[in-house]
């Protein structure tokens, strides 16, 4: 083997540099679950009566399903019993400035370009006076408030806008979906609320950080999102900095709702630790994302950059449902060391003249496995139904996999469904080429990976996609150059 | 500017380059000829430092310094410029993205301030008419769906932005049709100048008649089996290399 070959596979096993624990004290229930657990979480969030019943419900649900095995991914069985379903997150222990935290992570935040005020709140640094981050949230709420948005915890909406959680939760991700949508509906603890009412065009993009504080939304997190007839939103979910959570499977469910000529585009960046070289410790992450676009001309546009987590199972999904409804999903899933992912999308064609795009570009390093599984699938009645597909897969050294499962459904004559799917190597003449230019090796495969994911960069917001690119660059970082 | 002593070279076990000796003056064009096969392109990767290759032996010195112990992109930011033969696809880079990076590269390397943007398109801008360069060109992937003849007046273009001390280029003319191979020879005595040199390998004389040689070396069997003046390179295309294998016997027991 050449030296390139060497060095690309040390950039590859790089160590995750960047992980961090902070103690935090908790409040928490005894481990297991069972009925008094899903009402002690009910009772302690004081939820409406219905909101019980329906995790109950959807507890007995998951008590007679199985863990699912078609995924391909390996890990130890998981011990539902040796979980701690409610913890309660007291404030982090606060610490007195950023000189306490590790300079690492200090770096790391420097490279991705986390300004400094933000890094602070990252690392459970006390918020000093002058950058007072109630106050900017509470700016922000009250300019939401006029257009007449709600922004807000899944816990506060249960509180303050019952009716409308109680007509959408649900509704498009059932309890009775999957095992872990149901265990999910049974325990989650917390997540976002989104509701854009008719005509309204949001005035900013929302983030999940600016309810930071109100964050710690543990393990089992469920979103809800509404754009009612004619409205807009975008939605940005995650955060490059690092994430490190004691909890080891996370199973969250998002719901989208997209009604007449509304759109809703959702975005993530997920960074969750992936364990060490040899893949311990890392985050199951396997989680529940689908939009239904309800009404006619509305659209739902799932974009991801994925780079973090032990295991990732996760399919962002569209039920195009109106007619000349529209799903995008775009997807760039980085896996690394011992990395498994298993990802793709779902797009369900039931109306006519509804649309959906695929653009996957897959990329292992290490010893990593990087599967692609999406479904494509028109319904009889949803004529004129087109779909175009591209998974790409990229591979960093001679030791890692990439797999592609493409899956079409299509029961209408009149639909056209492309796929194209390619799958290649960083080359060593591709990496030799650009060192002669001048650049490093780690700064080639930076600008190779970057150039292969650019499809995807381009339909991320503006910030996110230069947030996104610091992310890779960190992610290849490795001991060469 | 640029010598190389006994320098002998493997790949997989083989060896190819047996004993090469060259010396480059600035100012000078050098051009090496040679027959398939008889490691004219061997050279010219290992001068920009490509590691498959096994150096058994010998020295190459770049304006005093040991271009052997050093990296690829180190040599490239010292001021050796490869022209490939086959130059390669980069998908989703934009030719400016990276003909940016590779410049302020070499600049940061020479304690120069990095170029801004404008200040690079002004730059760029000059340099586009030295190929006839077209603009669509630079906003597309790097050699991404390039005609053979837009890849190789790329390597020029991009030679001509980043201004090495040595540019050696690797059988550029081959794949080129006549009015490509004219455009890419200006280009290249353009960027000529009496402190730059330029090694040139290439199978035929054409080339030679539009980039004139001070010297032409035939490269045989992994030795420099004859040099001489740009009279040299006619003879050859007149005579065939075969002539020179009679005559191999005879300037090997010469020297």
């Amino acid at each position: 083997m050449s030296t390139e070959v060497n060095e690309i596979e040390e950039l590859a096993n790089r160590e995750y540099k960047y992980g961090f624990v902070t103690e935090v004290e908790t409040e928490s229930a005894p481990k297991g679950l069972n009925e008094d657990i899903i009402r002690l979480i009910s009772q302690k969030k004081e939820e409406p009566e219905w909101m019980l019943e329906w995790r109950l419900k959807a507890f007995n649900h998951w008590k007679k399903m199985t863990e699912p095995n078609w995924q391909n991914v390996n890990f130890p069985p998981i011990d539902y019993q040796d979980i701690v379903y409610y913890s309660a997150p007291k404030k982090k222990k606060a610490l007195n400035s950023l000189d306490e935290v590790d300079p690492e992570i200090l770096k790391t935040f420097e490279k991705l370009g986390i300004p400094l005020e933000e890094q602070k709140i990252l690392s459970g640094v006390a918020v000093d006076a002058v950058f007072d981050s109630v106050s900017v949230a509470t700016t922000f709420k009250e300019k939401l408030a006029e257009e007449g948005v709600i922004f807000c915890s899944m816990s506060d909406a249960l509180k303050e806008h019952p009716e409308l959680v109680k007509q959408y939760i649900g509704s498009v991700v059932p309890y009775t979906d999957n095992y872990f949508a149901a265990l999910n509906s049974a325990v989650f603890t917390d997540g976002s609320f989104v509701f854009i009412p008719k005509g309204v065009r949001c005035p900013m993009e929302l983030s999940t950080y600016f309810r930071i504080n109100a964050a710690n939304t543990g393990q089992f997190e469920r979103t809800l999102i509404v754009a009612e007839e004619g409205s807009y939103v975008s939605y940005l979910e995650g955060c490059t900095a690092p994430q490190r959570d004691e909890n080891q499977l996370h199973a969250a469910v998002v719901e989208l709702i997209s009604l007449d000529n509304a759109e809703i585009k959702y975005s993530t960046i997920q960074n969750w630790y992936a364990g060490d070289k040899d893949g311990i410790g890392g985050i199951y992450n396997f989680v529940t994302k689908r939009g239904l676009c309800k009404g006619i001309n509305s659209k739902i546009s799932w974009t991801q950059v994925e780079t973090g987590s032990s295991i990732t199972w996760k399919y962002p999904s569209c039920v195009l449902q109106g007619e000349n409804s529209i799903g995008e999903f775009y997807s760039v899933a980085v896996t690394n060391n011992m990395q498994q992912a298993d990802t793709g999308t779902k797009m369900i064609h039931l109306g006519k003249n509804t649309r959906s795009t695929i653009v996957s570009k897959g990329i292992s390093a290490g010893r990593s496995n990087n599967s692609y599984r999406g479904l494509v699938k028109v319904n009889k009645k949803a004529s004129g139904a087109r779909n175009f597909s591209q998974c790409d897969s990229l591979l960093i050294g001679d030791q890692c996999g990439a797999h592609t499962f493409p899956y079409l459904e299509v029961n209408n004559p009149s639909a056209i469904v492309e796929h194209e799917a390619t799958t290649s190597k960083i080359g060593a003449d591709q990496i030799f080429y650009l060192n002669q230019r001048g650049l490093s090796t780690e700064d080639a495969v930076n600008m190779i990976v970057n150039g292969y994911c650019k499809e995807v960069f381009n339909v991320l917001p503006m910030e996110f996609a230069v947030e996104a690119q610091k992310l890779l660059s960190v992610s290849l970082e490795g001991s060469v150059g | 500017m640029l010598e190389i002593k006994n320098l002998r070279v493997a790949i997989n076990g083989k060896e190819i380059l047996k004993g090469i000796n060259l010396k480059v003056n600035k100012g000078e064009v050098h051009a090496i000829m040679g027959p398939n096969g008889s490691g004219k392109s061997t050279l010219a990767q290992v001068l920009a430092g490509r590691e498959e290759y096994e150096i058994l032996e010998g020295e190459i010195l770049f304006e005093g310094k040991n271009l052997i112990e050093m990296a690829p992109e180190d040599r490239a930011r010292e001021g050796v410029f490869l022209a490939f033969q086959y130059p390669i696809e980069i998908p989703g880079v934009s030719n400016t993205n990276l003909l940016k990076n590779a410049l302020n590269e070499i600049r940061k390397y020479r304690g120069q301030e990095p170029l801004d943007a404008m200040e690079f398109l002004t730059l760029v801008k000059k340099k586009m008419p030295i190929v006839e360069m077209r603009q669509e060109l630079l906003s597309r992937s790097v050699n991404e769906a390039f005609s053979g003849g837009e890849k190789k007046k790329n390597e020029i273009f991009q030679m001509a932005v980043l201004e090495p001390k040595l540019g050696i280029l690797d059988e550029t003319d081959s794949g080129l049709d006549i009015d490509a191979l004219r455009i890419v020879a200006n280009g290249v005595n353009q960027i000529k100048n009496e402190n730059n040199a330029f090694v040139v390998v290439t199978h035929y004389q054409r080339l030679l008649n539009y980039i004139v040689p001070d010297f032409v070396h035939v490269l045989q069997n992994g030795k420099i089996i004859k040099s001489g003046n740009k009279e040299l390179a006619l003879e050859l295309e007149e005579k065939g290399y075969d002539w020179l294998k009679e005559h191999e016997a005879e300037f090997v027991a010469a020297k």
